[in-house]
């Protein structure tokens, strides 16, 4: 494991959830300013920038609002989990001496939609050709799709989909900031509102306003400079992409670059499932997390349901998952990636108001698009 | 049991019409004339979908058009509450699988939209619906299945 590469600055914006007074640009300047003073620098230290919004600002927008002069930039877009190849790209960049200290920002009005240009319809595009005809609107009828025949080959249930929005919830109910509190059983979220059959409106992902940055940097130029609170280590990372059309899926019953990128991270981390202390999974849909359990490694084949039932993922189980409340329950701006990796980080710290014991290693897995791209995040305290 | 059209046909004309690419335009040329067609490579014997210009499992560019059986089953789906416009739910949007393998998203009519009637590996047979100046491939339960 390496360990010259470490998260110094971490930070959301002050409110997350509905924020019509605020716009795509500011939230990703808000987030970077605190991020900033979290990591004790000023704009002059840093030299990189990365981000990505949907319709909204790029990274060279994002660096003029906030006055800094990048000599890095990386604008990867590739859904919701960009973040995560953000942080891959960036420590490769260090390593490679092409930045010092590299600025990953978000900031989305996926609720309010201020500042953002509307769903773009591109008529001749494949999607629009091949998938939008068919009275498709958005992720709740597509990311979907694919779950009927996981639950067939793997011999999951209905009853473990909603046995995952009941296991957030546990942990939401932890946290002042989560959108949804309240506790829910598995008879409420299968009698919950239907919004794309098997999935009720508890089995999808919150729709708000919010944002979130980090600083990356390397370990000499953090303990030369940094805060008080402890490094977080990029101790390995990974990448992979398949299809931007869910419809062209390989095998719906798994995410095959759900197991690339993991197997990528684990292997540059030296370490495997049984080394991860606290997990977060992209949870856009309540299926996500049982393959990203089973894709990844931390169950095998068909045991991810029972697992997330027996309280495994839940606060006081094994593994404890999803500790934020996750995009079910906590907040989902449309791009929850950078979420994920701000509670990881917090739980390492021993900042996380659903505070796991003796949190040494996290592992965060991002999903990009309808099961179109991941990459994971293997990180360490110290 | 009957098979009931659950789609009012009056919305069809508000439902989104896509537009071919140039490398499309054969595959819309054929649902026009009432044929699913397909590309396959010749170098390595493999039909695929969607269309392209090369074959993505070796790479070939010696593509030939194939005309589709029509049979298809059905992959996975899920049934939409949501009202996409011209569509008036619930809106059975799927995936099926060709007979000749590839996949593509589709919707299924024909059938009640209920998961009893729609069981995975359903077998179905391609029908066509015009919209715009498009023919757009929907998929039906097939006649041996009907008639069961």
């Amino acid at each position: 494991m390496r360990d010259d590469v470490v998260i110094l600055g971490a930070a959301e914006t002050e409110e997350v959830g509905r924020l019509p007074e605020t716009s795509t640009l500011e939230l990703h300047v808000q987030s970077a300013r605190r991020a900033l003073a979290d990591a004790g620098l000023g704009l002059h230290q840093i030299d990189g920038i990365a981000t990505v919004s949907t319709g909204g600002p790029g990274p060279v927008a994002v660096a003029h609002a906030l006055g800094i002069t990048p000599t890095y930039v990386d604008g990867t877009s590739v859904g919701g989990s960009s973040f995560l190849f953000h942080v891959r790209h960036a420590v490769a960049a260090i390593r490679a001496g092409h930045a010092t200290a590299v600025l990953i920002t978000h900031g989305e009005s996926g609720r309010s939609r201020v500042g953002a240009a509307p769903w773009a319809r591109q008529p001749d595009s494949s999607m629009a050709q091949f998938e939008m005809p068919y009275g498709v609107l958005g992720p709740p009828t597509t990311f979907t799709i694919p779950a009927l025949r996981f639950l067939q080959e793997t011999g999951n249930t209905l009853e473990h989909l909603a046995e995952v929005a009941v296991a957030q919830r546990r942990w939401s109910s932890r946290n002042s900031r989560a959108m949804y509190r309240d506790e829910v059983t598995v008879d409420e979220v299968l009698g919950a509102r239907m919004v794309a059959w098997p999935f009720t409106l508890l089995m999808c992902c919150l729709v708000t306003d919010g944002g979130g940055a980090l600083v990356v940097t390397s370990r000499e130029f953090a303990e030369a400079h940094g805060s008080d609170l402890p490094l977080v280590n990029v101790a390995g990372t990974g990448e992979a992409a398949t299809t931007p059309m869910v419809s062209q899926m390989e095998d719906m019953s798994t995410c095959r670059q759900f197991t690339l990128s993991s197997q990528a991270a684990f292997r540059e981390a030296g370490m495997g499932p049984s080394d991860i202390d606290h997990l977060m999974i992209y949870d856009a849909f309540a299926h996500v997390p049982l393959y990203g359990l089973e894709d990844m490694g931390f169950v095998g084949r068909g045991e991810s349901g029972a697992f997330v039932a027996e309280g495994n993922t839940s606060p006081g189980g094994s593994l404890p998952m999803n500790t934020n409340g996750g995009g079910l329950s906590y907040t989902h701006t449309g791009m929850y990636g950078m979420f994920a990796i701000q509670e990881s980080v917090r739980q390492l710290r021993g900042q996380a108001e659903a505070q796991v014991d003796d949190v040494e290693t996290s592992l965060v897995l991002g999903n990009g698009g309808m099961f179109m791209s991941a990459a994971t995040l293997v990180l360490t305290r110290g | 049991m009957p098979i009931t059209d659950t789609k009012p046909r009056a919305d069809v004309a508000d439902r989104f019409v896509p537009k071919a690419s140039p490398e499309t335009r054969p595959f819309w040329d054929g649902t026009a004339a009432g044929e699913l067609r397909i590309q396959s490579c010749t170098d390595c014997d493999r039909p695929f979908f969607y269309p392209r210009s090369s074959c993505p499992r070796c790479g070939g560019e010696a593509l030939e058009w194939i005309t589709c059986s029509g049979r298809a089953s059905l992959y996975s789906y899920v049934i939409s509450q949501r009202p996409a416009p011209g569509f008036e739910p619930p809106t059975v949007i799927a995936v099926v699988e060709l007979e000749e393998g590839p996949r593509m998203m589709t919707n299924i009519v024909g059938v009640p939209p209920e998961p009893q009637f729609l069981p995975l590996d359903l077998p179905l047979q391609v029908t066509f619906e015009q919209r715009g100046d498009l023919a757009i491939p929907v998929f039906e339960p097939s006649e041996s299945e009907v008639a069961r």
